[in-house]
């Protein structure tokens, strides 16, 4: 597999563009279900994956072809992503209660477009919990959660893609995990 | 009952698979008596595993297409050297098609003038060559762009090439007699000569 990423990006860097098209395909829901989780919005994490794809093409001269390409590529989605959270402050979020109302929030005001069986429902219901209570981790946490327990990554490679020290990535997951442990407690 | 100093931070590095052999024996015995420390365990292999759940999403359809249309163009060369490297066997056959008829074109272009094979015997008059009553020639006879006429006998093939060739009754040919008037019969001509070549080759081989 990294042998032929290796492959792929030589062929990039003589400008053969085509073979970028199936490094994208290879690491494409990787790198959508990265920013998703982190930013818990699709629209925003197609755009930040997009560009995160882009970047690294542009920038594809200046990776060292003897390291691991995910850890690169994923550590310019995670910047991307954790800019994205740091320069927009949402002016609303769709679970802040609507004024006005008894406890109704902003989910309650969007229309579901198809009728699902309720144990479907159910799940997405869980599943939309999780990635609520994943959006309100301190985002700083929330990179390592997400590097962590959705791309299963190891300490030592999330410790390479965010650029800190492994000790800061043990003590941001313990404080992630009690972080968690509190909001999960309940569902 | 008090717990140990550090059971929480033991708990995490069980979940790293971090800690070590004296520590973890230690977790698990107080575990097993405390149930305090036991369900604030598993609230946190619960959240875990909670998150661990999310079901695993695909990116949106269409999406490489979308990255590959906001790159920046690439050079007009590498793309068609990779059109090459991808259709080896086209290349290779194009490449053949092209060379095969440039060389033919130019056998066949340099070809109008009359010439025949030299055999003794033969009487040439006016691009005719005639096979004269009585004579016997031995090979074969090849005449480019003039006719031929066959009085005598010929042992061995005739092959006519912009030209035509007359059997007197009284003619008689051997071999094999062969006209040949437009491009494409000379081209398919030189073809099968090469192919009758090269399975000669391979017969004399064995």
């Amino acid at each position: 597999m990294e042998a032929l990423i290796k492959k792929r990006i030589k062929q990039v860097l003589k400008g053969d563009q085509s073979a970028y098209g199936e490094i994208v395909e290879i690491y494409k829901d990787k790198v959508f279900q990265l920013c998703y989780r982190i930013l818990g919005n699709r629209h925003e994490a197609e755009d930040m994956a997009q560009e995160a794809f882009i970047r690294a093409y542009i920038n594809i001269s200046s990776f060292n072809i003897d390291l691991k390409f995910s850890t690169w590529l994923y550590r310019i989605a995670t910047n991307l992503c954790i800019d994205r959270i740091r320069k927009k402050k949402p002016d609303y979020y769709l679970d802040a209660e609507v004024s006005g109302t008894d406890g109704l929030t902003m989910y309650s005001q969007i229309a579901s477009d198809s009728i699902l069986p309720e144990d479907e429902i159910e799940n997405l219901e869980l599943q939309e919990t999780i990635q609520r209570e994943i959006t309100k981790l301190p985002e700083k946490y929330r990179s390592v959660i997400v590097l962590k327990y959705i791309e299963e990554l190891s300490l030592n490679e999330i410790s390479e893609i965010l650029d800190i020290p492994l000790g800061t990535v043990k003590t941001r997951i313990h404080r992630g995990r009690e972080a968690l442990r509190h909001q999960l407690r309940n569902v | 009952m008090k717990c140990p100093d550090n059971i929480v931070l033991y708990m995490h590095e069980y979940l790293d698979e971090e800690i070590d052999e004296h520590d973890e024996e230690l977790l698990k015995k107080h575990l097993q008596t405390c149930p305090k420390c036991q369900s604030y365990f598993h609230e946190l292999e619960k959240a875990i595993a909670l998150v661990q759940s999310t079901s695993h999403i695909q990116a949106p359809s269409n999406f490489t297409e979308n990255v590959m249309a906001r790159l920046p163009k690439e050079k007009r060369r590498v793309s068609v050297n990779r059109w090459f490297r991808h259709h080896p066997l086209l290349t290779a056959a194009s490449l053949f098609i092209i060379l095969m008829t440039g060389s033919l074109l130019s056998t066949w272009n340099k070809d109008h003038e009359f010439s025949v094979t030299k055999q003794p015997n033969l009487v040439v008059h006016n691009n005719t060559v005639i096979v004269p009553e009585g004579e016997v020639i031995k090979g074969d006879i090849t005449v480019r762009n003039g006719d031929l006429q066959i009085e005598g006998k010929v042992e061995g093939d005739v092959t006519v090439i912009n030209g035509e060739n007359y059997l007197a009754s009284a003619g008689n040919v051997t071999g094999e007699i062969k006209e040949v008037n437009e491009v494409f019969e000379w081209i398919w001509y030189h073809v099968k000569k090469t192919s009758k070549e090269l399975v000669s080759v391979f017969q004399d081989k064995d």
